[in-house]
């Protein structure tokens, strides 16, 4: 049973706090709130004391071919265990200094996911405990899921040549 | 080493040392036992009872490269796992055979990104190239067979087959 009055209340609660940084959105499958990047961590902290305790997913979209400014839009899942609950953020970020705050201090589970993110599209999480690579070999060049890396040719020298 | 007619009165036959070392070789082949995708349920499938792989010799999977002399290469080599593939190969005691089953260790197959070895004779010198996606048991068997040819042959294991450059690209993105 969705109980819808809870998940309005706390999403209200979200943008009625920060009416500068926080838009409300309806997706075609749950409500969505753009926030502005520098508010994540906060606004999340206070979706998660209204009862979006779980994060679901932590990804990335690069908006490159649409031209879109800014380029990046670090996206977030929330769900309510309790309420059953779910909301989508979306944080845009720009393309000279890809950078928002770490979410690890609110859900612990956001540790690899933003390691992917870094590691695929090269947007750096401020205070998040390991940010390194996770998917690619350490001493990797690029970002492979960025829209302007080179679909192929990216191939590095065999890794160990026969002696 | 061809028929050899059994002269009752004089039981022994004369043959070359390196001969008998190679059908010796070739009959008693240990893979390597590790898979990396979809192919390796295949290579399982050729070990199994249906196709019985123990009938060419070549059923004694090793858990540790130590004790293994084969290595198939059944599936895709990721970059990040191309490193530990070389490592697994210089392990292998001489003399040591690699194939490389399926489209995707052979060359890149469909995985034609970043992500993906474009065959894995870029990291690990390839005996065998045995085609499919993933090949079927059948056709792991006649790889096997053909590399039972290569060594019944005396061709020198191991060896790169051209000269193999290393493709130098700058990546893109920042």
């Amino acid at each position: 049973m969705i109980d819808q009055a809870g998940q309005e209340a706390a999403i209200a609660a979200a943008v009625a706090a920060w009416p500068e940084g926080v838009r409300r959105e309806e997706g075609i499958d749950m409500p969505v709130l753009i926030v502005q990047a520098p508010l994540i961590r906060p606004v999340c902290e206070e979706l998660k004391r209204r009862g979006f305790d779980m994060l679901t997913d932590l990804t990335a979209v690069d908006w490159l071919p649409m031209g879109k400014v800014p380029r990046f839009e670090v996206v977030y899942h929330l769900f309510s265990t309790r309420g059953m609950w779910r909301v989508r953020l979306k944080a845009p970020v720009g393309e000279e200094d890809p950078v928002i705050d770490s979410l690890v201090p609110v859900w612990p589970g956001a540790n690899w996911p933003e390691r992917e993110v870094w590691d695929l599209f090269g947007i750096r999480f401020e205070g998040h405990p390991n940010l390194t690579r996770i998917m690619m070999p350490d001493d990797w060049e690029g970002f492979p899921l960025r829209k302007d890396y080179p679909l192929e040719g990216t191939e590095r020298p065999a890794p160990i040549v026969r002696e | 080493m061809g028929q050899i007619a059994m002269d009752p009165n004089r039981p022994f036959f004369l043959t070359k040392l390196e001969k008998i070392a190679h059908w010796a070789q070739k009959n008693s082949l240990w893979p390597a036992q590790f898979g990396l995708a979809c192919c390796a349920i295949e290579m399982m499938g050729t070990a199994a009872t249906r196709f019985d792989l123990s009938r060419f010799g070549a059923e004694v999977f090793r858990a540790s490269p130590r004790q293994a002399d084969v290595m198939i290469v059944a599936g895709r080599v990721a970059q990040k796992m191309a490193p530990v593939v070389r490592t697994l190969y210089d392990q292998m005691p001489d003399p040591k055979w690699v194939i490389a089953m399926g489209a995707c260790a052979s060359c890149g197959g469909v995985f034609n990104n970043y992500a993906i070895v474009q065959g894995v004779d870029r990291v690990v010198p390839v005996d065998v190239y045995v085609p499919g996606c993933p090949p079927s048991p059948d056709a792991l068997i006649f790889g096997i067979m053909k590399l039972q040819e290569k060594i019944a042959m005396g061709k020198n294991p191991g060896a790169w087959e051209g000269e193999v450059l290393p493709l130098k690209v700058e990546a893109g993105g920042r």
